[in-house]
This record gives C-alpha cells, sequence and structure tokens, in this order.
C-alpha cells in the first residue's frame, strides 16, 4: 500500500514538474505547480508530517499560488515566445543537468541504501510536538521570521504602490 | 504493509530539483522562472522531511516551515517587482530585462 501510493503521488509530482516546464502559457504552469504541491503533501503525509503537509496546502497551494496567479491575471501575461532560445544552452544544460541528477541520485543511493519508510514510522509530526519545538528550541528564529515577514509586507507595498503625481 | 526505500524519496526530491533547475535555466518568461524556484525549494523540503523521519527528529519539520515562510516572503517581494517591471518596461521576457549586463 505505501509502495503504490508513494508511487501514484511521485508520478503526479514529475509530470505536473515537466509540465511547469515545458508549458508555454503561465497560467498552465502554475497550474501544474499545484499538482507537484499537493502531490509534495501527500507525501509529507506518508512521512509522518501532518503539520507540515496541512501548511504545505495552505500556505503554498493557497496562498501562494493564489498570488502568482493573481499577477499573472493582472498583467495578462501571454504565451512566452519562442526567440532567444539559444541552441548551445540546450546542447550544454541538458546533459550538464541529466548529470547533475544522476550524481545525485548516486550518492542517494551510496549513502541510504537500507534504510525504508513505512506509514506510521514517525510520530514526532503533529502540529503539538512541531509547536512544541517551535516555541522552545527555535523560539528566536520564530520570532526573527515575524520581523522578515514585516519587512517582506513594507518592501512588497513601497514597490507596487502607485506613483504619485 | 509495504515499505518504500528512503532512496527513493530523495531520488524524487532530487528529480524536482533537477527540474527546477531546467526551468529557471530554460525559460523566458520571469514569471515562469519564479515558479521554478518555488518548485526547488518544494525539493528541498521533501528532503528536510525524509532526513526528519530518518533521524526520528522533528528539527526537519522546522527547517521546512522556515523555508515555507521565507518562500512567502520571497513570493509577495518578488511579484511586486515583477509588477515594478512590467510597468516600467511593458515586457515580461528576461532577455529583454538586461540593463544591468548592458
Amino acid at each position: 500500500m505505501d509502495v503504490i501510493l508513494f508511487l501514484l503521488f511521485a508520478i503526479i509530482a514529475v509530470v505536473c514538474a515537466i509540465n511547469v516546464v515545458v508549458q508555454t502559457h503561465p497560467i498552465s504552469s502554475a497550474l501544474s505547480l499545484v499538482g507537484v504541491m499537493g502531490s509534495l503533501a501527500v507525501l509529507y503525509l506518508l512521512l509522518g508530517a501532518e503539520f507540515i503537509a496541512a501548511a504545505q496546502l495552505i500556505v503554498y497551494a493557497g496562498a501562494i499560488m493564489v498570488l502568482f496567479i493573481f499577477v499573472i491575471m493582472l498583467l495578462n501575461a501571454g504565451a512566452e515566445g519562442k526567440r532567444g532560445r539559444s541552441f548551445m544552452a540546450s546542447l550544454l544544460g541538458v546533459p550538464l543537468l541529466v548529470a547533475l541528477l544522476g550524481l545525485l541520485a548516486y550518492f542517494v543511493q551510496r549513502v541510504f541504501p537500507t534504510a525504508r519508510v513505512h506509514f506510521g514510522g514517525f510520530k514526532g509530526g503533529s502540529p503539538r510536538d512541531v509547536g512544541l519545538a517551535l516555541f522552545t528550541t527555535y523560539l528566536l528564529p520564530f520570532e526573527i521570521t515575524s520581523l522578515l515577514i514585516l519587512i517582506a509586507i513594507i518592501g512588497a507595498v513601497v514597490l507596487a504602490r502607485k506613483e504619485m503625481d | 504493509m509495504g515499505e518504500v526505500p528512503i532512496s527513493w524519496y530523495l531520488t524524487l526530491s532530487a528529480i524536482l530539483f533537477v527540474l527546477g533547475v531546467a526551468g529557471f535555466v530554460f525559460r523566458r518568461s520571469i514569471i515562469t522562472v519564479f515558479m521554478s524556484i518555488e518548485l526547488m525549494l518544494n525539493a528541498v523540503n521533501l528532503s528536510f522531511i525524509a532526513f526528519s523521519y530518518q533521524h526520528q527528529q522533528v528539527n526537519g519539520h522546522l527547517f521546512a516551515f522556515f523555508v515555507m515562510v521565507v518562500a512567502a516572503a520571497e513570493a509577495a517581494v518578488g511579484l511586486a517587482i515583477i509588477l515594478t517591471v512590467f510597468k516600467n518596461r511593458q515586457t515580461l521576457n528576461i532577455d529583454d530585462i538586461s540593463s544591468m549586463k548592458d
């Protein structure tokens, strides 16, 4: 059952990620990205990360992607043109990316040859445990995060405000 | 109950990361480039959660949480920058936004 669920959602994630890269229209890319994030949330659940799975759906698939789609609508972004794609870039880039993927996969297999995941094998990912760690060990980073978000809000407002005449 | 090797999760994370890099390098629309960055951040989050399972500790979840928060802040500021660039240049093609290079 675990293997079936993993393979199903891994394949959905990879197909949607390929779709993000190959679609020419930004809206199609954005909707495919929502598919990636949704299937990743299911994989987080399989790994016992209940809080992060919920946060993934609410923050990423909910808030951030709505922001993206809102900006795409606002700018009326159409399909991108074909021009400017350098032949050299695909000639060198694709083999280098495949080499990077091969290296990463090789070292992952080397370092973790036997470790296995089964559903329910890790019970420390509930909101209670995450909150406990967040407000004890990671209290200072958490508070600094609020400062970061304040700065980001002010920056976004300053950047996107209407010019005064 | 079947068991999934943890290297499968990490390999999936590597595949998503490489696809994000490909989108970042090959795409020309500034919005899609930005979405590829989000894809890379998601791939790294999956690694964090998998390592958290491997070590039976909650710390990886906290890192993933902070990555999410930073990604939200980054999306807000980045999309504001895209709006400003579009207002000034009337283009979303990154090849046309090269005044720092010239």
